[in-house]
């Protein structure tokens, strides 16, 4: 039996800034539809990982395959056609703009200019910001414009989804919505979800990868990395014996 | 009715006035005061060209005049050698167009940031001029046509109908060519903005590393707005050179380079009116300040530039539509409370 070509695969991706290796040898796998999550100190090197999957970096060294093609140092907006799609952990969204402006920027380049309105319409829907598609995003709260973000990269409808800090700043309920908008997503997408708050990370994770000085410390199923004691020991920032 | 309603019906009604007045002008002026209308529309087109790339494609180029005189010695050449201005007038937009092509994908491709942007479309600006200058003497001659250096080029056979050399254009007729292509080339950026393409021009203007991230390609963007913007300022200097049938090297001089960048400034940057209005007032109020003494025009310029800058920085017709806004919202919030003042009464009866 042949094993399925997984939706993304890493081997041994490293990236050096003078001499920080910021990510070092990372052998990361995702199948297709699959949820997982990222986590790990400041540091760590989720977001450098996140910059190379997304050609914002170019690798030092490794390769990247997307559905085993070879994608390391390509373009962003090559890697983007592709479909893999990326909230920032910066929000990153046309402030200038207005709301369904930034939606429609997303859903256009995938979509017919007719079912691009009804896409819209859509995540306008689906992020709770219909009442108001026509305010600038810049005069958005914090939390709205992450969902902006968020808008606008499912309304490409990409292959996989990279998420940076997705429920940062936001409250209480937003997060509760961000968390069910991550699940509802997942039904037919594979997301990858960096996020430091651990009750988020339970409320969607099956399986989570640590990252800790640039390498993988560990992977495994949600509840078992939370009660690991080396997991607990990176977060409070003591030495570990990996 | 809808407030976008309204504002394509007010569109559509500004566009009718644009067109009537280009047609009514020749009877209601002098044919001196014609000409300079002409001169003012020729100017205008080449504002449109930079308010279109800085404004909405977010590139500042310091040598918009790079391609104005490119334009001009194309259409001139041309001209000279074809003894038919059909082609020329073809020439004058495809040749900056494509020198805009050519320096476009070195500087975006390249990636050089906005800063060395400006310095290096100044640069070409300044060579062109240098080099221009120096064709003085009869071994420099392109077919029939001599450069000329810096005597420039006189006598430039003028516009003649399409096909037809044996028919040229009067200056009455050159006024409406002017003014209508300034309206055309205005509709044709409107719709342009409203496409897909213009779409993500702007987006990119306002967050590149967002477009590319969701698959737009900032550089091939960047470069065919860049482009569009050197065919039109390629054509404004046509019809420049038509208007005066003589083109000197001092068309690609920093002066004009200048001029344009304030032009833009005060009419008001992100808007396609504003750079026409502001290159009209200020070509208007710079030959108004030629007819006397008193004051120098250049320094009048400047302090205008200084002024807006400081004070108005967005310049006359962003500030304008600011300021309408802010009066119909007040308007529209007394309406609400006579309304509501009104209710009460008729409640406490």
């Amino acid at each position: 039996m042949t094993t399925p070509v997984p939706l993304l695969e890493t081997q041994a991706l490293t990236m050096r800034f003078g001499g920080v290796t910021a990510v070092s040898e990372v052998d990361f796998t995702l199948r297709e539809a699959e949820l997982r999550c990222l986590i790990g100190p400041n540091g760590a090197g989720k977001s450098t990982f996140f910059k190379m999957l997304t050609g914002q970096l170019a690798p030092s060294a490794g390769t990247i395959m997307f559905r085993g093609r070879p994608v390391a140092g390509a373009s962003p907006h090559e890697i983007a056609r592709l479909g893999v799609g990326i909230k920032t952990q910066v929000p990153n969204v046309f402030n200038g703009l207005s709301v369904r402006e930034n939606i429609w920027l997303g859903a256009r380049r995938t979509h017919t200019p007719l079912r691009t309105a009804a896409v819209v319409d859509e995540v306008l829907e689906k992020i709770r910001l219909a009442a108001q598609a026509r305010t600038l995003v810049g005069q958005l709260s914090h939390g709205q414009r992450q969902w902006v973000e968020i808008g606008t990269v499912i309304a490409a409808d990409p292959e996989l989804i990279l998420l940076d800090e997705p429920a940062a700043g936001m409250t209480h309920d937003e997060v509760l919505r961000t968390a069910e908008l991550i699940r509802e997503i997942n039904q037919s997408r594979a997301l990858v979800v960096v996020e430091h708050d651990m009750q988020f990370i339970r409320m969607i994770a099956r399986t989570v990868t640590v990252f800790h000085q640039g390498r993988v410390l560990m992977e495994d199923a949600v509840d078992a990395v939370l009660r690991d004691p080396r997991v607990r020991d990176v977060y409070l920032g003591k030495k570990v014996a990996a | 009715m809808t407030g976008s309603h309204l504002a394509k019906l007010a569109q559509a009604a500004a566009l009718a006035a644009a067109i009537a007045a280009v047609a009514v002008m020749p009877q209601e002026v002098e044919i001196f005061d014609l000409m300079q209308y002409t001169l003012f529309a020729a100017m205008a087109i080449l504002a449109l060209s930079l308010g279109f790339i800085w404004g909405f494609g977010g590139i500042l180029s310091f040598g918009q005049t790079a391609f104005f005189g490119l334009g001009a010695y194309a259409y001139a050449v041309a001209a000279i050698n074809f003894g038919d201005s059909t082609g020329a007038v073809a020439l004058a937009v495809l040749v900056p167009a494509g020198f805009a092509l050519v320096l476009g994908y070195f500087m975006f491709y390249g990636r050089i940031s906005d800063v060395y942007l400006g310095v290096i479309t100044l640069t070409v600006t300044l060579i062109l001029f240098n080099l221009v200058n120096s064709t003085a003497g009869d071994e420099y001659r392109i077919g029939a046509a001599a450069l000329g250096g810096f005597n420039g080029m006189p006598s430039i056979p003028g516009l003649n109908a399409p096909g037809n050399p044996d028919y040229v254009l009067d200056p009455e007729e050159l006024w409406f060519v002017t003014g209508g292509a300034l309206i055309l080339v205005y509709v044709l950026l409107r719709l342009l903005l409203a496409s897909r393409f213009g779409r993500v021009a702007v987006a990119i203007r306002e967050n590149e590393t967002r477009a590319a991230l969701l698959g737009y390609d900032p550089r091939l963007t960047k470069l065919a707005v860049f482009v569009v913007g050197g065919g039109i300022a390629g054509l404004a200097g046509c019809l420049y050179a038509n208007w005066g049938a003589f083109v000197s090297p001092t068309i690609f001089s920093l002066a004009l380079s200048a001029e344009i960048i304030i032009w833009v400034t005060v009419g008001g940057l992100g808007t396609l009116i504003g750079p026409v209005i502001g290159c009209v007032l200020i070509q208007y109020l710079v030959a108004q300040i030629g007819t006397q003494q008193a004051f120098n025009s250049n320094l009048v310029l400047g302090v205008i530039l200084i002024a807006f800058v400081l004070l108005l920085r967005k310049g006359l017709v962003p500030t304008a539509q600011d300021l309408g806004g802010r009066l119909i919202a007040l308007l529209r919030r007394r309406a609400g409370r006579t309304a509501e003042s009104l209710g009460a009464l008729k409640e406490a009866e």
